[in-house]
């Protein structure tokens, strides 16, 4: 019988100031089981080394504009994740 | 571009706006302050997710530049400042200046509350804090910065 390959997608993940020295990284790429939404991504961040201090909902960009969580992700995106804005 | 590391001066910005058509001028410059909840702050570090920040500066200026008629020019720096720095100036100039007034105000507001920039503050007892992370540096779901945050107002995720 034919076997279902699992189709993945990569995505690009920034993380910016104090969640970037939460989990001593800013700059990575996820590979994650399709369909895949911006809470998939966050919730295998959390997963990683420091991530399970992310806060439940973080501010997120997708593709440079701001995006709810449940927000569908397809592959080559950048997804950042925003720490509290403190601009001015 | 809208961030720069040179040090944010309002002449040059001025020059930008001025024209024989707009009579009413309104700046604001965000300065280093050498204090945060009564403590004493030496320097602050800016950093941003530089595209975002350009394109959503882009949007903010051009959001007060068609709801009032005017010209407004932005910069906000990055990097290592010291107290008394300009940080951010913003510069509107209308026909007259209530339009002035309200451009320069919605546009210092709308990129603090919209654009991906982050302070860090260095502390005179030696900490080190990034602003709006909450007590110890620590990050809390529901603080202002996680909130969805659009030009029609701010709405839950």
């Amino acid at each position: 019988m034919p076997t279902t390959a699992t189709a993945t997608i990569t995505v690009r993940v920034l993380l910016f100031a104090g969640y970037a020295e939460l989990l001593e990284l800013d700059d990575t790429e996820l590979v994650l089981q399709s369909p895949a939404t911006i809470a998939d991504a966050l919730d295998r961040l959390r997963s990683l080394p420091g991530g399970q201090r992310l806060p439940p909902k973080p501010l997120c960009a997708l593709n440079l504009s701001q995006a709810p969580v449940n927000t569908p992700l397809k592959a080559g995106d950048e997804l950042a994740v925003l720490p509290p804005l403190a601009g001015g | 571009m809208y961030l720069t590391t040179d040090p944010v001066e309002l002449g040059p910005l001025l020059q930008t706006v001025q024209s024989p058509g707009h009579g009413g001028i309104a700046c604001f410059i965000g300065a280093v302050r050498d204090h945060h909840g009564g403590r004493s702050v030496i320097r602050l570090e800016y950093s941003a997710y530089g595209p975002m920040a350009e394109s959503e500066c882009a949007r903010i200026v051009g959001e007060a530049e068609s709801q009032w008629t005017c010209r407004v020019a932005l910069k906000h720096r990055i990097g290592r400042l010291a107290i008394g720095d300009a940080a951010v100036a913003v510069v509107a100039a209308s026909s007259h200046r209530e339009s002035a007034f309200d451009a320069c105000r919605y546009v210092i507001e709308e990129v603090k509350r919209r654009v991906p920039i982050w302070k860090q503050e260095y502390f005179a007892d030696g900490t080190v804090e990034w602003v709006g992370a909450g007590e110890a540096g620590r990050f809390a779901g529901g603080e202002p910065g996680s909130e969805l945050v659009t030009n029609q107002g701010i709405s839950e995720q």
